[in-house]
């Protein structure tokens, strides 16, 4: 090329012009492609709404709001409420935040900020295959070992509680081994890996210089941690709290087969419950009819849910981001 | 392909309704005990089914035995659960479907066209129960219906012990399981209760039913015998099959003549001989008036469409059928299912023989 280059110039103007001319073209292309991939993701969503609620709809104009509100759900009476299971969802996915958040914090700061090196890499290693194991083990585990050994646990743990004022409805009987509780610690075992993965790459995006500042005004690490890694990753963290919440209302297996079918819509964390995904899974089988649409139903319920808390999500991380700007 | 060459010739040019008799009549080498007979190789294909759960190991036995008779044809067998079976029948999803419960009049016109119920195989719905120290104990449909409403909550509960004289039955809690998901074995022992304990019965049958709220629910029948295993003082209905594998002890019911029979197999097909089975081939078995049956059976059935459109394939599930109310029979036992009556199989088999394969 530099060879070349002497003996035959090419004119400035007219080879910027042809790198232009191929460039635009690759620029249109790629602009169409990248439009066909966005649309298609707004085509599907719009094609899973639809579809859906058109199969749903019988049940939905059957019951009316009473399909949100009811928690009576006899489908050989052909009577479909979803309260239950709705109020289901999100407490188990509130136990399971209660368990996984403080542990995944934990876990990403252990991994980015104290371990030696050589223990970080396998923490993270042993983090992401505990992320690769299918929910239906945990499940298992949940029903066959841990919905065993707790009742009498959980009434060691629950009688005493139960006792002071305030907490008597909470950690009340009865109590089940197959319990919002269980299901709310086995969906825990799903989302600590996903939430810790994604704290643990926003903390290692703390700018080294901050640390090092904080570190060089004579910070513990502790203060360290508080002062310049906690507030510069507060946005990204919660995104990864509302990532696991979505995982935990949408898990199905798993908490189909800890969570106890029952129908309980208080907040009593030993009694049986149901979720609006354990439920379908649990009855699909057998559905037909009207009951079959009234359990597409709560997959509408469930989508919609689902796009609310990502909604959230996606507003509260980005004022979190302007306000630290 | 050790048979003789005539019988071979013989068959392949008869549909295979009549190769079976033909086989038979003519004496070639049997198969099995009743020797339905040497048959003619069906040409490759595959044949799929979806639906219950229940009878499902029995389906999977005759499958395996179905494939040495005809080694060309692969059938499977996906369960799924009734509901779904019918629905991937209705949507052309699958050859045959299992299910537990009938077609109700209003999805009828879902389907593409006429379609049979084949019944094959029935079996015992147990009540087992774990009370320590209690090994035999007898109920009967009103106290049964009281038990899993929650309205006797102790195991010394005078409608009990007024059916158990002679049992020490301890004041323990009643635990009751069901089950947690949709399934056959719920609609038939409700069905039963709402047949036998009409005035007692409240929550009426389905394959889900509003249980109460301190009930305890497992998935499946091995997740009802797990709860029933592992917790004294509960009490479940559980499918015969997993009652023994989880070796659950199970009550002595009383049955409509007021004779007190065990869940058997035996008790189970003298419940189909006292019910009257309709010209569709549907029958409940529930509550049967022979003074000889256990009262809580369940049926299930294939269904299938009565005019076929492909006639390999169409050829195949005849075959596949005619084998499940044939020698399929004899698996019955060996996998906890009753065998059905000479006196239904016959008329499954006329049924059988109905479907139109296109020449």
């Amino acid at each position: 090329m530099t060879v070349a280059a002497p003996t035959a110039p090419v004119p400035a103007e007219e080879g910027s012009r042809l790198v232009r001319r191929g460039s635009r073209r690759a620029d249109d292309g790629f602009r169409i492609l990248s439009l066909v991939a966005g649309l298609t993701v707004l085509l599907v969503l719009g094609l899973i709404t639809w579809s859906t609620t058109k199969e749903a709809l019988p049940a939905f104009r059957q019951e009316g709001l009473g399909f949100l509100t009811s928690s009576r759900w006899a489908p050989n009476e052909g009577s479909f409420g979803a309260w239950s299971f709705i109020f289901g969802t999100f407490f188990v996915s509130f136990i399971s935040l209660v368990f996984a958040v403080p542990a995944s914090i934990g876990i990403a700061l252990f991994i980015t900020e104290m371990a030696p090196r050589s223990v970080r890499k396998a923490m993270t290693f042993v983090m992401d295959l505990l992320a690769a194991v299918p929910s239906v083990v945990f499940g298992l585990w949940g029903v066959s070992v841990l919905a065993v050994q707790a009742p009498g646990f959980y009434k060691a743990i629950g009688s005493p509680l139960s006792a002071i004022p305030g907490l008597g409805g909470a950690f009340g009987g009865p109590y089940n081994g197959k319990s919002f509780v269980t299901a709310g610690f086995i969906l825990a075992l799903l989302v600590t890996p996903i939430i810790t993965s994604i704290t643990r790459d926003v903390f290692e995006t703390t700018p080294p210089g901050q640390k090092e500042a904080a570190l060089a005004l004579g910070a513990t690490r502790w203060e360290t941690i508080r002062g310049a890694v906690l507030p510069h990753a507060r946005a990204g963290v919660i995104g990864a709290v509302l990532l696991g919440l979505g995982r935990a209302m949408g898990e199905t297996i798993a908490a189909a087969l800890v969570i106890g079918s029952g129908r309980e819509t208080g907040l009593q964390l030993f009694a049986s419950g149901d979720a609006l995904a354990a439920r379908i899974a649990n009855e699909f089988g057998e559905a037909t009819g009207p009951w079959r649409s009234a359990l597409i139903g709560l997959g509408v319920v469930l989508f919609v849910l689902t796009i609310l808390v990502n909604l959230a999500a996606t507003a509260i991380v980005s004022s979190a981001g302007r306000r630290r700007r | 392909m050790s048979h003789p060459r005539p019988v071979r010739l013989l068959a392949t040019g008869l549909a295979l309704g009549l190769a079976l008799s033909a086989c038979g009549s003519s004496g070639s080498k049997a198969t099995g005990p009743t020797g339905s007979g040497a048959q003619a190789q069906l040409p490759a294909t595959t044949l799929n089914g979806s639906g219950a759960t229940f009878p499902k190991a029995f389906y999977d036995a005759s499958i395996d035995g179905f494939k040495e008779e005809q080694k060309a044809v692969t059938v499977n067998y996906g369960g799924g659960g009734s509901g779904k079976g019918r629905t991937d029948l209705q949507g052309g999803l699958v050859d045959f479907a299992g299910s537990d419960g009938l077609v109700k009049d209003a999805d009828k016109p879902m389907f593409k066209g006429e379609f049979l119920y084949i019944p094959t195989v029935s079996a015992p719905i147990t009540v087992s129960y774990n009370l320590s120290g209690v090994s035999q104990l007898v109920l009967d449909a009103d106290t049964t219906a009281k038990i899993f409403e929650r309205d006797v909550k102790t195991w010394d509960d005078p409608a009990i012990t007024a059916l158990n004289p002679d049992a020490k039955l301890p004041s323990t809690p009643i635990v009751v399981a069901h089950r947690s998901d949709g399934s056959g074995t719920t609609e038939n022992f409700t069905k039963y209760l709402t047949k036998a304990a009409p005035s007692t019965w409240r929550l009426k049958s389905g394959s889900t039913v509003e249980w109460p709220a301190d009930t305890q629910a497992g998935n499946g029948n091995p997740g009802v015998a797990q709860i029933v295993k592992t917790q004294d003082g509960a009490i479940g209905y559980v499918d015969l099959a997993d009652a023994k594998t989880q070796r659950l002890t199970f009550a002595k019911v009383i049955n409509k003549s007021g004779k007190t029979t065990e869940a058997t197999l035996a008790a189970t097909t003298k419940a189909l001989e006292g019910v009257d089975l309709k010209p569709d081939l549907t029958y409940d078995p529930t509550d049967s008036p022979n003074p000889d049956a256990y009262p809580i059976a369940a049926p299930t059935w294939m269904l299938a469409y009565k005019n076929q459109t492909d006639k390999v394939k169409g050829t195949a599930l005849k075959a596949f059928l005619g084998y499940l109310v044939g020698n399929g029979q004899k698996l019955a036992a060996e996998n906890d299912y009753a065998a059905l009556p000479p006196s239904f199989t016959d008329k499954a088999k006329t049924a059988i023989d109905s479907i139109v394969v296109p020449g």
